[in-house]
């Protein structure tokens, strides 16, 4: 195609740029890995607006890894008390707030990055939930993204004790408890993972090396891998038809457009966008109501008081309310050791979705109303347990939670059989718009 | 192999001899690593005793000290406080204090050596977040109004009366835990040591 072509042009036509990249691709797959992936990597022509947050989270990354970098050359992983009687760590973040030129828009840009990252994230996962992306034969990319979204949580986990406030110690303190609710390894492996017996300065240490270091690699490995999988099955699209099935003489698919440069041009609007919402964010509201910036974080950790109220970010607590829904003891085992469980379990069941739907078409445009109304309660169910996991425990905040945890997991533990149940409409050979 | 279909079943087994040693190596140098991420010998050793004195806390009040990090609570209990420990025998989890959480010689009504000096480590069993203090009967802190007066833990809501025992029903599966502790004189106490180790 046109790119195609430009490439062919200036090799051969002895230009000092075409030598060079005739030189560079006898010695490195430059110019066959840009048409593999952009210039003749074929995208179905149907994409709509969902299909921006993939994007959206390529760059919410690049965002997060740039203003990372900076703020390590400027952060001071260290819980002992300065001459002033405040936590390294926290003196060193209010130092970057206050002192560090445009300090504090580089912090701002990273905290509101973390949020922007589960809600870019979320959408694109739902996106896979609307259209089926995660069906064969694209499983493995589906089981990348869950890989993906859990380095993704341990990164905002390990982060979140960094600026060492309140919320970052008592936050840390009780997740790193919940690990000592197993059975028998229990106890040793939550001082294994402080590397102290409470919360301390090795914890604080550890946690900077798992967020700065060793999480963004496996992230990068796992981001790569999503892509490369996805590039070699092809991408899904709205209607859940295959493209490849119908290809064209050239033997292109006849609904497939280069990715370079109708979905990069595409991109960019999207792109635009979102950094419009993500500015404003960043200047008018950093603290996201109190949602994205805790304000109990604004007091140095004191590990001898734990604040009246303590709640994860938003982007955790609808894992959070099933952890407190388990209030019994099954089986000689203890609430706590439940809560654990399905908090676990609430995350990893997205993995086995590709096999635990057996509906015979993909998108949810060819699906019934059983499907329709199903995701719309579970919708539903997440924001109810996400806003009950921000509030203190309460009589009814329990009894509701219970409720829509036991929703959340029929939802996917019955789709097996509610997914065969519905009413479809046929899938069409080609594409519609 | 695919040029004769036979095999060199030795050479093979030194392929499998050879690989088997080398992972064995490899499980091997994980050991410095995962034992590195272990508490520190200078962790281990800032467990050291903390001496506490205790001849200005009146009687009603508490004082919280640092010992291995943790909020160790003091707290000197009136008559009344004391009072209330019986009557709530029905209403906690572990009222004889038949789980190991307080050493032998604090395995009694009290849960102290002494019956108005309470000593306990403050953090909840849950999830260890350090519980508030109510003291005040009834609904006047934001309690029920048949609150006796004790602890609740903001996390998770548990609660526990003047001897760091668990209400029933609640997320907390265990009482306070009581530190080993030794009465020096009559108003020092040295928490993280008893008399075994004095």
């Amino acid at each position: 195609m046109a790119a195609n072509t430009n490439f062919e042009k200036y090799k051969s036509n002895g230009t000092l740029a075409g030598n060079v990249l005739e030189w560079v691709d006898a010695r490195f797959p430059a110019t066959s890995m840009w048409k593999g992936h952009l210039s003749e990597y074929y995208a179905p022509k149907n994409f709509n607006f969902w299909y921006f947050f993939g994007s959206l989270a390529l760059l919410v990354l690049v965002i997060q890894i740039v203003t990372g970098i900076f703020l390590v050359m400027h952060y001071k992983p260290d819980a002992a008390v300065n001459a002033n009687g405040v936590p390294v760590a926290f003196a060193s973040v209010e130092y970057i707030m206050r002192d560090v030129p445009w300090g504090w828009l580089i912090r701002y840009m990273h905290s509101t990055g973390a949020s922007a990252f589960f809600i870019v994230v979320y959408l694109h996962m739902f996106r896979g939930l609307l259209y089926g992306s995660y069906r064969k034969p694209r499983e493995l990319i589906w089981l990348f993204g869950v890989g993906i979204f859990l380095c993704l949580m341990g990164e905002a986990f390990f982060g979140y004790l960094l600026p060492w406030g309140q919320m970052s110690f008592w936050g840390a303190q009780v997740i790193v408890n919940l690990f000592s609710a197993l059975p028998v390894v229990g106890p040793d492996l939550s001082i294994l993972i402080r590397g102290d017996f409470v919360v301390g300065d090795a914890t604080l240490n550890r946690f900077f090396s798992f967020h700065v270091i060793a999480f963004p690699l496996v992230l990068l490995g796992l981001v790569a891998a999503h892509i490369l999988a996805l590039h070699e099955v092809g991408s899904n699209n709205p209607d859940g038809v295959e493209i490849k099935k119908l290809k064209g003489e050239d033997g292109h698919p006849l609904d497939g457009i280069p990715f370079h440069p109708y979905y990069t041009v595409k991109d960019i609007v999207g792109v635009v966008v979102f950094l419009m919402v993500f500015s404003l964010v960043v200047f008018f509201a950093p603290e996201g109501g109190g949602y994205f910036l805790e304000y109990n974080n604004f007091f140095p950790a004191d590990p001898l008081k734990t604040p009246p109220h303590i709640a994860p970010v938003w982007y955790f607590t609808p894992y959070y309310s099933i952890l407190r829904a388990m209030v019994w003891n099954f089986f000689g085992l203890p609430a706590k050791f439940w809560g654990v469980v399905g908090m676990g379990a609430s995350v990893v069941i997205f993995a086995f979705l590709p096999w635990l739907d057996r509906s015979p078409v993909k998108s949810i445009r060819y699906r019934g109303p059983i499907y329709k109304t199903l995701l719309a309660i579970f919708v539903v169910v997440f924001f109810i347990l996400g806003y009950l996991g921000t509030q203190p425990p309460s009589f009814w905040g329990e009894k509701i939670s219970q409720v829509c945890t036991v929703f959340y997991f029929g939802f996917f533990l019955a789709m097996p059989w509610w997914s065969r149940m519905d009413k479809f409409k046929p899938e069409p050979d080609r594409v519609t718009m | 192999m695919s040029n004769q279909g036979k095999m060199d079943c030795g050479r093979r087994r030194l392929i499998v001899a050879t690989a088997a040693v080398g992972g064995a190596g490899a499980v091997a140098a994980l050991v410095p690593f995962v034992s590195s991420l272990l508490p520190s010998e200078r962790a281990k050793a800032a467990g050291a005793p903390v001496e506490v004195d205790i001849s200005k806390l009146e009687a009603g009040q508490m004082m919280t000290v640092e010992w291995r990090g943790k909020p160790v609570w003091i707290i000197n209990r009136t008559k009344d406080m004391l009072e209330t420990l019986p009557k709530l025998v029905d209403a906690v989890a572990d009222p004889k204090s038949d789980k190991e959480q307080q050493p032998a010689y604090c395995k009694n009504d009290t849960r102290s050596i002494k019956p108005e000096i309470m000593v306990a480590v403050g953090i909840c069993t849950h999830l260890g977040c350090s519980p508030s203090s109510k003291f005040k009967k009834g609904a006047e802190e934001g309690m029920s109004g048949d609150w006796l007066g004790g602890f609740l833990c903001p996390c998770h809501g548990s609660t526990f009366d003047f001897a760091g025992r668990v209400y029933k029903n609640k997320p907390a599966p265990d009482n306070l835990e009581v530190p080993p502790h030794v009465y020096l004189t009559d108003t020092r106490i040295l928490i993280g040591e008893d008399k075994k180790g004095a």
